[in-house]
Parts: C-alpha cells; sequence; structure tokens
C-alpha cells in the first residue's frame, strides 16, 4: 500500500520529467525547417532554358548521372548572396556537381549576378514562371537538394549553406548515399 | 487621432486583400476557391493561410488554385497537389498519422484512466460497511 502511495507521489515527477524531455527536443528545431516529400521521389519534370545559353532547352535527362546537388537560388533572394561565397569555395574545392535552379529571377539579372559573383553551376535552369519551384516545394531559398546517380531526391537542405552546415551536415548526408570524397 | 490611425491601417488591409481579382465562373467556384486557400497554410509564413498571407509564395499558390478549380479539378486534387510538395504541414487539416497518434488517441487513453480508477475507487466504498455506519 505504502508503495503504491510513493507510486502516485512519483507519477507527478515522471509525467514532467517526460514533457521536459519532450520540449527540450524541440527547443533546437527550427519550426521554419519542413519535411519535404520529394524524398525518394524524382527530381519533377521540367524543361526550361538554361540561364547562361538560353537558346539550350534543359530537360531532367541533361540532370548529372552522378550524385550531384541541385542549388534554388535567385537575385531577389538575400541569403543567396550570402551563400554564394561557400558555393563558389565548394565548387572549386570538392569534386561534386552543382547544378543552378535559378527560382522566378529575370534572366538578364541572373546572368549579371553570375558574372559578378562567379558561377559555381554546372549550369543553371532558369524557372522564370516558378513553377518547377512549387513542383520541387520550394518556400525559401536558398534551398539544396541532394539528388542521386538515378536523379531520386534523396534529401533537401533548407537555407544557406556555410563552412558549419557543409562539414556536419551536407558532407555526412552525401556519404550516408555512398559519395566519396577522393 | 488614434481612431483615425487605426481605420488608416484597417483600410490599408483591406486593399491588401482585394489586389488580385480573379474571376470566377460561378458563385461555387468562387466559394470554392475561398474554401480551398483558407485551408491551406502558407509554407513561407507560417502561421497564416495563403488566403490571407500576402508572401509571393502565397500569390503564386493562390494563383495554381484558382487555374486549377478553373481547369475543373476537384477541392480534393487541388489539396493533394499541394500535399505532395509541401507535405502535411501545408493542410490545416492534416491527416491521421504515426506522427500525431498522441494528439488523436491521448485525450481518449487519460479519460480511459481517469474513468477506470474512479470506477474502481467508487466500487470499493460501496462494498464498505462502515461509510453507511458514518
Amino acid at each position: 500500500m505504502k508503495a503504491k502511495k510513493i507510486l502516485i507521489a512519483i507519477l507527478p515527477l515522471v509525467v514532467f520529467a517526460i514533457l521536459v524531455m519532450v520540449f527540450k527536443s524541440s527547443l533546437n528545431k527550427d519550426p521554419r525547417e519542413l519535411e519535404t516529400k520529394l524524398v525518394g521521389s524524382p527530381v519533377p519534370s521540367f524543361k526550361l532554358a538554361s540561364v547562361t545559353n538560353p537558346e539550350v532547352i534543359l530537360t531532367n535527362d541533361d540532370l548529372p548521372k552522378e550524385i550531384f546537388l541541385l542549388n534554388v537560388w535567385g537575385t531577389w533572394c538575400v541569403s543567396c548572396y550570402a551563400e554564394h561565397p561557400y558555393l563558389m569555395k565548394f565548387a572549386k574545392e570538392v569534386p561534386i556537381k552543382w547544378v543552378g535552379m535559378n527560382y522566378k529571377d529575370a534572366p538578364k539579372d541572373a546572368i549579371n549576378y553570375l558574372n559578378k559573383y562567379g558561377d559555381p553551376f554546372v549550369y543553371s535552369i532558369s524557372d522564370v514562371s516558378g513553377q518547377m519551384g512549387i513542383d520541387l516545394g520550394v518556400y525559401g531559398a536558398p534551398e539544396t537538394f541532394i539528388v542521386d546517380a538515378n536523379g531520386m531526391i534523396r534529401d533537401r537542405h533548407v537555407g544557406v549553406i556555410d563552412e558549419r552546415v557543409w562539414n556536419s551536415v551536407i558532407i555526412p548526408k552525401l556519404k550516408a548515399i555512398g559519395w566519396e570524397q577522393n | 487621432m488614434r481612431l483615425i490611425y487605426f481605420l488608416a491601417l484597417w483600410l490599408a488591409s483591406v486593399t491588401v486583400l482585394a489586389s488580385e481579382n480573379y474571376q470566377f465562373d460561378s458563385p461555387e467556384q468562387e466559394q470554392a476557391y475561398r474554401e480551398i486557400s483558407s485551408q491551406l497554410r502558407c509554407p513561407k509564413c507560417q502561421n497564416q493561410s495563403i488566403a490571407d498571407s500576402d508572401a509571393e509564395l502565397s500569390e503564386d499558390l493562390r494563383f495554381i488554385v484558382y487555374q486549377k478549380l478553373k481547369a475543373g479539378d476537384s477541392k480534393q486534387e487541388i489539396l493533394d497537389y499541394m500535399q505532395k510538395r509541401y507535405g502535411d504541414f501545408v493542410l490545416y487539416d492534416p491527416p491521421v498519422s504515426p506522427k500525431n497518434y498522441v494528439l488523436w488517441f491521448m485525450p481518449i487513453i487519460v479519460f480511459i484512466i481517469i474513468i477506470a480508477s474512479l470506477v474502481k475507487k467508487v466500487g470499493r466504498r460501496e462494498l464498505q460497511p462502515e461509510d453507511e455506519v458514518k
């Protein structure tokens, strides 16, 4: 009987401890980071012009046949300016291809941007209307999709990729799907 | 003075909401448009529906809702289209899934536990004759 009383007395404490743990785990999560339903499905089909060569029409067949990164950017996107130097650095130092997706931008502005700050992309897809962005579930540029050799989306990162994110988030995720840094 | 200030703010918000002027085929279609756009959450500005939000993304999504209604898509088809791209998050009425079992079933479980413990307590009391003596 006494044991039962002690148990009942402890119960609120246990409930409190569980709640603390639940709330604690949420503290470290960014509520703006949303899941994507696209993990495990192919890059949505597109047929859009290249930013730098407007006469070239790009489709899914033009995507690299290896693990690559698809970066959504725009000249209207303030954070993209912060991210750009990192992209230049990674593109130079790390043997992985970056495909750009220029989201809701004027091609003229996009070309100026690449001329001024450098072009880390093998090519940039020009999504002037924003339809491809919607098909990708883009809600906050910059966003980076990890795509495998079969054109399947394996992961997504929303927000700026800097040195820290690159080493602690992107590289481990790339390695997890079999990418090797030579 | 303050009243005028608030009135001005209110008027400003009204004009923002009225900035899109879509032409609908029927009042039902317009009704459906209002319903759907108030049931979709803006992924960019998380506590607003796409009907309330002035974010550019919401504007684009509203336009898609409008286009799809015009093309004859059903409400469910449009909600599915959005869910496929933005996840359960975009729906203000998300489906029951393991992720939210706790929310759905916890109240029922707690209710059953309380009823069970009450029944046990009351049942025991009735069996004790000294209660009646008092």
